[in-house]
């Protein structure tokens, strides 16, 4: 069951929902119906993305149709790159599904500015990435997401990683109807390292699930999680985090947190993190805390003379910036500072 | 300066300060001093307007404005500072960044134009210097991982850059060892002049000999049972709160 191939069969009976384990906080199934006709070509203009104009380059697709050279995700060995990669919806009421490929050869390193960028309504966007990392090779993804209030986006990650590869991603969503950003990985230890770091900043009505699963299935291998979440309103958060240690996989070093505040009565947050350990002499922690700002840390701001709007505000992006500090790139990073603060602030 | 009269407070229905009148001119430094659980505390936070305290009865004025009808940053703003007992560590916010965010809500709510981060800066070191605080520690987030007596500095420190009008030191010496409480002292001394008035809440004499109070008043049961001159912070340091225990 997935949206891509809901879409491809034209079929709600593909639907992921709450039948799928996976999706029972985000249940696509219940809540379509009838799925929207098929986005059409659009050639119109397309404003600049949350990533502005960072890097040597831009891969852009625009309804699920391809424009600009996507052979610019594929690295050869030892290359180095910076590139924009956005997937944006300008149909209103319209669906499209789309795939992309991402090769970094070995001991290349591609830095991938992702984003999922709404210039419409109530569309139904589905991504896929298969993404490969040769030995040696490293990834630093990051994604942030614009998506409309009443869009639902579903995004889904496929990493196989070689020997010695290293990934770092960070993901920010900020959420819409329904959204979804997975993300897979295939860890082969040896080496490699994972870090899979993110953060959601969810008001209104918004959704945002954050679902990640790492199998290890080699010894020696280290993956990192940070992942720090906000829900204000009547908004709700679900993160998803599994860790599978493969049998064999020995000495693997696998270290989960998830911390998110809940500013108001009715938003909601759904945390399931997971570890599944089949091997010997391994170290794995995950650590999950839920809670509400600190009010006696807020007093503390408002008596100094910060108005208590704006003293939230401040220890919220505090709370969310260590997670953003830990972005390499720093125009990215400095991008997502003030897509967080944006979001924050009003 | 700051008028107090008839105050009555509660926290969670329950009564704590009981008619409570006091009053601070410019330029006088007073001290509240009292057994555990006398309302001290309760006091300090009923003037700066902390959430969970509420007024029964009673007004608080500074300056002739109400101060209980103002959110507790508008109160800052008026130039009312309390410094904590025990300071909050705020993660992820640097020092700096925290003392300038609070010093331009401030002079904005006073209509004042925003300091420039050159002066602010410049400000910063100064005072710092004074207080020999290590400026590397106020690159750092607020008070955290701080010590008791880092805490207290960076308190005074914060009341040196805000230069606030009225300052209320709760149990300020408490967690320091005698060359800290003579920096903390010395700073809180620095800021005494004819337009400021103080309130030191202090559970012991000793800070008194470094800050020299003009009146001192004793609290016990949510009200002031005695007020007098300097004198009294030693007469209690002999004879205990006994007796205005049971004359409470």
């Amino acid at each position: 069951m997935s949206l891509a191939s809901a879409l491809r069969d034209h079929d709600v009976a593909r639907l992921p929902g709450k039948r799928d384990e996976d999706w029972r906080w985000t249940d696509l199934r219940g809540l379509i119906r009838v799925l929207p006709p098929g986005s059409p070509a659009y050639d119109g203009p397309v404003a600049a993305g949350p990533f502005g104009g960072l890097g040597e380059g831009e891969v852009l697709f625009v309804n699920g149709r391809v424009r600009g050279d996507e052979e610019l995700l594929t690295l050869a060995a030892g290359q180095t790159r910076t590139v924009r990669l956005r997937f944006v919806s300008a149909a209103a009421g319209a669906s499209h599904s789309v795939q992309a490929k991402v090769r970094v050869g070995a001991g290349a390193s591609l830095t991938l500015l992702e984003s999922y960028e709404g210039q419409a309504a109530g569309y139904l966007a589905d991504a896929g990435l298969d993404i490969v990392l040769e030995p040696g090779a490293r990834l630093e993804r990051v994604v942030l997401t614009v998506d409309a209030a009443d869009a639902v986006s579903v995004s889904t990650a496929s990493v196989t990683l070689a020997a010695s590869a290293r990934l770092s991603q960070c993901t920010l969503s900020d959420g819409a109807k329904r959204q979804r950003l997975e993300t897979r990985v295939l860890h082969p230890g040896v080496g490699a390292a994972v870090r899979l770091d993110g953060t959601y900043l969810l008001a209104g009505q918004r959704h945002a699930d954050c679902t990640t699963v790492v199998t290890h299935a080699g010894a020696d291998g280290t993956t990192e999680q940070l992942i720090k979440g906000v829900t204000a309103d009547q908004s709700r958060g679900v993160f998803q985090g599994r860790i599978v240690v493969a049998q064999g996989a020995d000495r693997t070093d696998a270290r989960m947190g998830h911390h998110a505040l809940i500013l108001s009565e009715r938003a909601e947050i759904d945390a399931k993190p997971e570890l599944e350990i089949y091997a010997d002499d391994v170290s794995c922690a995950h650590g999950n805390t839920v809670g509400a700002l600190d009010e006696e840390a807020l007093f503390y701001a408002e008596q100094r003379g910060i108005p208590a709007a704006q003293a939230r505000a401040m220890l919220t992006e505090a709370f969310i910036g260590e997670v953003i500090d830990r972005i390499g790139h720093e125009g990215a990073r400095e991008a997502a500072r003030a897509w967080a603060a944006q979001r924050l602030r009003t | 300066m700051l008028k107090i009269e008839n105050l009555h407070a509660s926290v969670a229905d329950k009564p704590i300060l009981k008619g409570v009148t006091l009053e601070v001119p410019a330029g006088e430094v007073h001290a509240i001093m009292g057994p555990n659980g006398a309302g001290k505390s309760t006091l300090s936070y009923v003037l700066t307007g902390r959430q969970g305290y509420s007024v029964t009865q009673g007004s608080a004025t500074l300056n002739g404005e109400d101060l209980l009808a103002l959110e507790p940053n508008e109160r800052a703003a008026r130039g009312l500072f309390l410094s904590f007992q025990y300071p909050l560590e705020i993660p992820g916010v640097p020092a700096l960044t925290f003392i300038r965010t609070a010093l331009n809500a401030q002079r904005k709510a006073r209509g004042e134009p925003e300091v420039t981060a050159p002066e602010f800066l410049k400000l910063a070191r100064e005072k710092a210097a004074a207080l020999k605080i290590d400026f590397d520690m106020l690159k750092r987030a607020l008070n955290v991982g701080f010590s008791g007596g880092e805490k207290k500095r960076m308190e005074i420190f914060q009341m040196a850059m805000l230069s606030p009008r009225f300052l209320i030191l709760d149990e300020t010496d408490s967690g320091l060892d005698i060359d800290a409480l003579r920096i903390v002292s010395e700073g809180v001394n620095a800021l005494r002049s004819p337009d400021r008035g103080m309130l030191v809440i202090t559970h012991y004499q000793r800070l008194l000999d470094y800050i020299k109070p003009d009146r001192v008043h004793v609290m016990s049961a949510g009200r002031i049972v005695a007020s007098g001159g300097p004198d009294l912070a030693l007469e209690l340091e002999r004879e205990g709160y006994d007796k205005y225990a049971r004359a409470a």
